[in-house]
């Protein structure tokens, strides 16, 4: 099996990926499961570097990281018992394992004849070489193109927006709700 | 460089990572070595803003004052008080420092000179800015000190706030430019896009500012009132690396605003010599740095939630309305699809300004109603007591 | 895209640490270390600590972080937006406007309830 560059990068963000992952979910202390995930999280980027995707990997940082992590992070801190969660084991446990081996499996079985149709037929393939041709260099005007273009996405983009104004709606009346009505914002 | 080391017989991978490596310490190290003499230099701008001479005992104008301290402070015991997350503590001055020299990785110094020239510099600023919020909540946390806490929450909500009208002025740059690259915004600049955009510049400042926690903004770290900050358990080297940091911080902000809207390295014959064009930017940087100390040196500290108001009920609206009109006059004036000269830029640098001074105008005249009607609320209620104004203005808060 | 660009800045999250760290280890070694139990407390105003600091914490700042994430995703489309502008007509821009419009009816929503206020 030869090792390109390409992939011994892939390997060391796939363990960082995963090895965040899986620290996430097995650690006590709440605040540290936050930093875990944003380790995660950064090795996700990564990999969108390294998929030619430089775009989608700033905003994995910008929002994930700089944004919901910290609100995960700040949402921690509301919970009584920061640094001693209690095991908590799913009583179905066998089920839930099974599920997940069977989308496991899923997931490569359709993953897979598509690696096929590119070209790529194990993980050290050269993902330089072969994928770059597929995406133009000015991907990103490109996509900004496609946002605002009727026939394109432009009413998903609006929906974006909508959905969006939505959440925050949504977040104002869960976070203050006794306020309603007796504040007239600022005079 | 590359070619040099493969004359010594190595192959071109491992020289281009050699190379690189060299790179990310040259990059790195000039930041970090920088600090020693920025520090100087600012304590000495201070010193004259204070009516003071600043230090002037160590060497020849004190100028080895810095090294003095920081080989003080390196010898200063490093208390770890128990009860510590001992790995996120020791983490997270690390991560402040590092979470700046990685934004020098973008700086053009020169038309060649620059760490690596990302397609998507101006997010990639923003998003190395997240860890050092993510610091700023490590220490806060790895402390375990009830303080250290509150004021890292404190300084997340003013972080993460001001984020928001520092991006909408990056995307003006990004807009005009139509890159985001930050050698191409250099490039794009036939006139500094200072005089296109004024208004964008001054809210980029105020955000700034307080990204990096500086007065009036400063109540990250501020010592009398709020017992110092997040840092508050941190002594010795690594209570120095948050000080780096900080003033690094402040300083790369003067270098960012140098290259986005002062035409970064450009200036008389810096195509041809690269030394000049870094010189143009220090420059450029430092001038721009200047105005940010004085203003830290001008105004006292605001209040929390006047920060917060101050940002999302004044600074997010006009950044957003300042976005919109800018867009707006940019398609409106023909021909600014196209902008290769000096020539071509002079008619809508022109009207943009135009278009900004108007817009100067009439939010100066709307803060100075509010203000008027705020005084005239203060004074009608002064009429009804014998108390002084001062009193009911701070009770009316 | 040329993942050479990327590899400098791999090399410096892998290596940039590095720096800072150098002089904490560097004070490590030349530091004096001589812990006394009061010297080990936290510095809370002289007072001594009452538990932990890890301990539930009220919620004032967690709105803005709230509104700032939807505000985040909404800058983040505004990206390629604005660098394709140059090659977009009028219509891009009212597509915008309308875009940032829902933004600001949300935050104007988030003011007058009063969430936005440090109580």
């Amino acid at each position: 099996m030869e090792l390109t560059v390409e992939s011994v990068v892939f390997l060391i963000l796939s363990a960082i990926t995963l090895g965040g992952g899986l620290l996430v979910v097995t650690t006590r202390n709440l605040f540290h499961a936050g930093l875990y995930l944003m380790l995660s999280l950064l090795g996700v980027a990564g990999l969108f570097v390294l998929l030619a995707a430089p775009f989608l990997a700033g905003v994995q940082v910008v929002v994930y990281i700089g944004a919901i992590a910290i609100l995960i992070i700040l949402a921690v801190m509301l919970t009584p018992s920061v640094t001693q969660m209690p095991a908590i084991f799913n009583r179905n446990w066998a089920l839930n394992l099974a599920l997940a081996v069977l989308f496991f499996v899923l997931l490569v079985s359709v993953i897979s004849p598509a690696l096929d149709d590119l070209g790529v037929d194990n993980w050290s393939a050269n993902f330089t070489e072969d994928s770059p041709a597929a995406v133009p260099a000015d991907s990103i005007v490109q996509l900004g193109k496609d946002l605002v273009d009727p026939d394109q996405y432009m009413l998903p983009f609006e929906v974006a927006s909508v959905l969006l104004m939505a959440a925050m709606i949504g977040a104002v009346l869960l976070v203050a709700p006794g306020k309603a009505g007796d504040e007239g914002g600022d005079e | 460089m590359t070619g040099l080391l493969k004359d010594i017989g190595l192959s071109h991978d491992l020289a281009v990572l050699i190379a690189k490596t060299i790179g990310v310490f040259v990059v790195g190290g000039f930041g970090l070595l920088w600090t020693l003499l920025g520090i100087w230099l600012e304590r000495k701008w201070a010193g004259r803003f204070q009516d003071r001479i600043g230090p002037n005992r160590v060497g020849p104008f004190g100028l080895i004052q810095t090294v003095a301290d920081t080989i003080k402070i390196l010898l200063k015991e490093d208390i770890m008080k128990q009860g510590i997350d001992r790995w996120v503590f020791n983490l997270a001055p690390i991560l402040s420092v590092v979470a700046v020299i990685l934004i020098w990785a973008v700086v053009p110094f020169s038309p060649a000179w620059i760490g690596t020239d990302l397609n998507i510099g101006v997010l990639y600023l923003l998003a190395v800015g997240a860890f050092g919020t993510i610091a700023v909540i490590m220490a806060g946390w790895g402390s375990n000190n009830k303080f250290a806490l509150l004021a890292a929450f404190r300084a997340v909500a003013q972080l993460v706030s001001y984020e928001v009208p520092m991006v909408l002025a990056l995307l003006v740059p990004v807009l005009l430019s139509g890159s985001m690259s930050t050698q191409e915004i250099v490039r794009q600049q036939h006139i500094w896009y200072v005089f296109a955009v004024p208004l964008t510049v001054l809210i980029f400042l105020i955000s700034s500012q307080a990204e990096t926690g500086r007065g009036p903004f400063d109540l990250l770290e501020a010592e009398s009132e709020l017992v110092s900050g997040f840092h508050i358990e941190y002594s010795g080297i690594k209570f120095g690396m948050f000080y780096v940091a900080e003033f690094l911080h402040a300083f790369t902000a003067g270098v960012l605003t140098a290259i986005l809207f002062l035409g970064g390295w450009r200036g008389p014959f810096a195509e041809d010599v690269p030394v000049l064009g870094f010189l143009y930017l220090m420059i450029k940087g430092l001038f721009v740095y200047w105005v940010l100390v004085w203003v830290r040196m001008t105004l006292p500290r605001v209040r929390i939630d006047h920060l917060l108001d101050f940002n999302w009920k004044f600074l997010v609206p006009v950044g957003l309305i300042n976005l919109l009109v800018v867009a707006l006059v940019w398609k409106l004036i023909p021909g600014t699809d196209q902008i290769n000269s000096t020539a071509d830029a002079l008619v809508p640098t022109l009207v943009l300004l135009l278009v900004n001074v108007a817009m100067i105008l009439v939010i100066g005249a709307l803060l100075a109603e509010r203000g008027r009607r705020e005084r005239a609320r203060i004074q009608a209620r002064v009429a009804g007591t014998d108390l002084p104004a001062e009193a009911l203005a701070s009770a009316a808060d | 895209m040329d993942l050479n660009q990327w590899i400098f800045i791999g090399l410096f999250f892998a290596l940039g640490w590095t720096l800072p760290a150098l002089p904490i280890v560097l004070g490590k070694l030349l530091a004096p270390r001589r812990p006394n139990p009061t010297k080990l407390q936290a510095y809370e105003c002289g007072v001594e600590m009452v538990g932990s600091a890890w301990t539930q914490f009220r919620a004032q700042y967690y709105i803005f972080a709230l509104v700032f994430v939807i505000f985040d995703v909404e800058l983040v489309f505004l990206f390629p937006w604005a660098l394709a502008y140059n090659q977009l007509g009028l219509f891009a821009l009212f597509e915008m406007a309308v875009f940032i419009f829902l933004l600001v009816v949300a935050l104007v929503y988030t003011w007058r309830k009063g969430a936005l206020r440090w109580a």
